[in-house]
């Protein structure tokens, strides 16, 4: 009886998955499917699935009016090389927070949470003015140094998070067989705790490579990334469905098949502690 | 022939921009555009701009919002990141005056100033200076369906009515099939139900100010305006018109859903390409209502080109202005991709010359645009400029929030009494924060 509530239950959450998952990756897949089509096509009511007569035309017409590749590559710079610096940072900061915690730790944790609530918009131009004087306006250095500020809390709580799940015993009967803090961080924590920071790097890419206000707002043509690739082709007076959804799927292409790749790895640090 | 007359245009274009820029060593610039038709194809001609000079062009190239964003921060910030920038009849006035962008008074004679027509060149002109040169006029129109029409037995005239347009789109109007007389924008914002009730508000005697800068939203003219725009789209307008702006809209009627539709004139050669439009070969154009009080309900807007007096290279830049606005550079656009999709609105010489005359929206592109008047927009007097907009900074977000009002009235979450009360007062409070009355 047990057994056949348990297949049933099975069955009824295997399907709800399912449904969900697909609810959930059903505008990529229409994404997908209109930059195959012609514009006429895709505004045509009914919309058609499958049976319409494919076309790589709007890739063409994309590859031929943008430069891909420096977008790309700015795409690429820029979320790297904000989530490596940022992990530099938030590893020790998460490392004293778990493990030395002070009276404030708690309100420092808070604070820097609490700067994810100002509206970029509110500092714009300050900080417009300063990339401005430090001449760093449309250059990768900007978005690099601003990104890594952003995403820092984030990235510092969820290590902070993890680091707070091991037990402090392990580290302890390190430094009892003569590890230094170095070693203690570089061999004993950061192995157990890779999950952990294997997860908040992902995550912490893909917010990177989808931020569209500080690399639309600091970038002129240089320092470009894919958001600004994709603005090009959106417009309020004009219908560039099928354009807009090749030039869309270009630019969420090599962040879904990174997704795709390390989605053990991804769910596997989200979902569990470092050490359950 | 083809080939000979092109070499001379190429020839000219050289000639135009060699004389600007003979003293000029090699320069990049960067330039700021929004990416329609026109602009797109301007960046695949600006090769011939590069050859000619040896200079080069670095492209930012975004959506309309996006790029208003980013070029307001730059300019008023003195960023200094482009050296041209596309910006609209709203921003030029204000931005002249701020004395942020450079005069283009100094272009050479062979630009030919004294070409631009009369009401896109006052759109762009502070005291005596010309701040930006146009690239691309337009204005808006009433685009039908000429079967709908005849099929309920009426015949546009060339110059309708209000009462003519309601009446039509209530004969047109064909619910079961999903026909709907008449679209028009409901969406809030300041370029979307705003522009097209602001330019409906002149023709009904309306205005947003006063010559002392009081909101006017309590008076009768404003009255009779929303409540015959919500009325005609309650009785002939689609399902959830409150949500629709330009793109929705432009779908409805290339898929056969609307009877009517008044919007920009840029929509003209969309509804009327068979690769895009099933009612390609069905279309009718005629100037916007009126209400026999002189002005039309029509706007005006001329994408333009600018140089800010933060760039390092102004030179150049005029130079690449001057070619991009220039005959020459029609000309060039008509060698590749025929008349019919050269930037229009600008030039008088263009209405003269007999190979444009062909294009089916020409001659009525060019009569709505000189029929509105941003130096006078409004039957009384007003202290602004501006057909569909009031050239002042604060506009933007005052006529977002009154839009909001608005289609809050279509979509009958409020009523028009309602929110024409609240469209005075929020005016009203942000014009005396503003400064503009003690």
């Amino acid at each position: 009886m047990a057994r056949a509530i348990s297949k049933r239950r099975t069955v009824i959450v295997t399907i709800l998955a399912w449904t969900i998952g697909l609810l959930i990756f059903f505008p990529i897949l229409w994404t997908v499917i209109t930059s195959f089509k012609t514009e006429a096509e895709a505004i045509a009511d009914p919309p058609s699935l499958f049976w319409f007569n494919w076309t790589l035309e709007n890739y063409n017409v994309v590859n031929a009016r943008s430069n891909y590749p420096l977008h790309f590559m700015n795409s690429v710079i820029i979320s790297l090389g904000s989530t490596l610096i940022g992990l530099a940072i938030a590893v020790p900061a998460a490392w004293s927070m778990a493990f030395v915690p002070s009276k404030q730790t708690k309100n420092i944790l808070m604070w820097m949470l609490s700067t994810k609530m100002l509206p970029s918009v509110g500092v714009l131009i300050p900080i417009y003015l300063i990339s401005r004087n430090l001449g760093l306006l449309d250059s990768r250095i900007a978005l690099v140094v601003i990104l890594t500020l952003i995403n820092l809390p984030i990235i510092v709580w969820m290590l902070y998070t993890y680091f707070k799940e091991i037990p402090i015993d392990i580290l302890e009967a390190a430094r009892m067989d003569g590890a230094s803090l170095k070693s203690e961080i570089l061999y004993i924590l950061t192995p157990m705790a890779l999950p952990g920071i294997a997860s908040t790097m992902l995550l912490n890419i893909i917010l990177a490579w989808n931020e569209a206000f500080w690399t639309l707002n600091l970038t002129a043509a240089k320092a470009a990334p894919l958001t600004a690739f994709i603005a090009s082709y959106s417009s309020p007076e004009g219908l560039f469905y099928a354009k807009l959804s090749a030039a869309s799927t270009m630019a969420i292409a090599p962040i879904l098949i990174m997704g795709w790749f390390s989605q053990k790895q991804l769910v596997r640090g989200l979902t569990f502690g470092a050490v359950k | 022939m083809i080939i000979r007359r092109a070499l001379l245009n190429t020839a000219a274009g050289i000639g135009l921009v060699a004389g600007i820029t003979s003293a000029v060593s090699a320069e990049e610039i960067t330039i700021a555009t929004v990416n329609n038709g026109d602009m797109i194809r301007m960046q695949e001609l600006s090769s011939q701009w590069e050859e000619a000079t040896g200079n080069t062009i670095e492209w930012a190239v975004l959506e309309e919002n996006a790029l208003r964003q980013r070029v307001t921060t730059d300019i008023a910030t003195g960023g200094g990141q482009y050296d041209v920038m596309t910006i609209g009849t709203y921003e030029v006035p204000i931005w002249g005056k701020q004395g942020w962008l450079m005069s283009l008074n100094d272009l050479p004679a062979e630009w030919d100033q004294a070409d631009i027509l009369p009401a896109i060149a006052g759109g762009l002109t502070v005291e005596g200076e010309l701040y930006a040169a146009p690239f691309y006029g337009e204005s808006s129109m009433v685009m039908y369906r000429t079967d709908l029409m005849e099929a309920a037995g009426l015949e546009m005239p060339e110059a309708p009515t209000w009462t003519f347009i309601r009446e039509a789109a209530a004969e047109m109007t064909d619910r079961e099939n999903e026909i709907y007389g008449i679209c028009a924008r409901g969406k809030a914002g300041w370029g979307e139900n705003m522009a097209f009730l602001t330019a409906m508000s002149n023709s009904f005697g309306a205005r947003w100010f006063d010559e002392e800068w009081n909101a006017q939203f309590d008076g009768e003219a404003w009255a009779n305006t929303l409540n015959f725009y919500v009325d005609m789209m309650n009785e002939s307008g689609p399902p959830g018109a409150s949500s629709n702006g330009f793109n929705e809209n432009l779908t409805l009627f290339q898929t056969g859903k609307c009877g009517m539709w008044i919007d920009a004139t840029v929509a003209a050669s969309f509804i009327t390409n068979p690769n895009d439009s099933q009612v390609a070969d069905s279309v009718g154009f005629a100037l916007a209502p009126d209400n026999g009080l002189g002005p039309r309900g029509n706007w005006l807007w001329a994408w333009s080109l600018a140089v800010p007096t933060s760039t390092d290279a102004p030179d150049a830049a005029k130079s690449f202005v001057a070619w991009a606005t220039s005959k020459e550079y029609t000309e060039l656009v008509a060698e590749n991709e025929g008349w019919a999709n050269v930037p229009p609105g600008t030039r008088t010489s263009l209405y003269e010359n007999p190979n444009y005359a062909s294009v089916p929206f020409a001659k009525m592109t060019l009569d709505s645009i000189n029929s509105a008047d941003p130096n006078n927009p409004t039957v009384d007097p007003v202290p602004y400029t501006g057909v569909q907009f009031v050239a002042i900074p604060e506009f933007q977000g005052i006529a977002t929030a009154v839009g909001q009002q608005f289609s809050a009235a279509l979509a009958g979450t409020t009523s028009v009494e309602d929110a024409l009360a609240n469209a005075q007062e929020l005016t009203t409070s942000e014009m005396q924060d503003a400064g503009y009355q003690d």
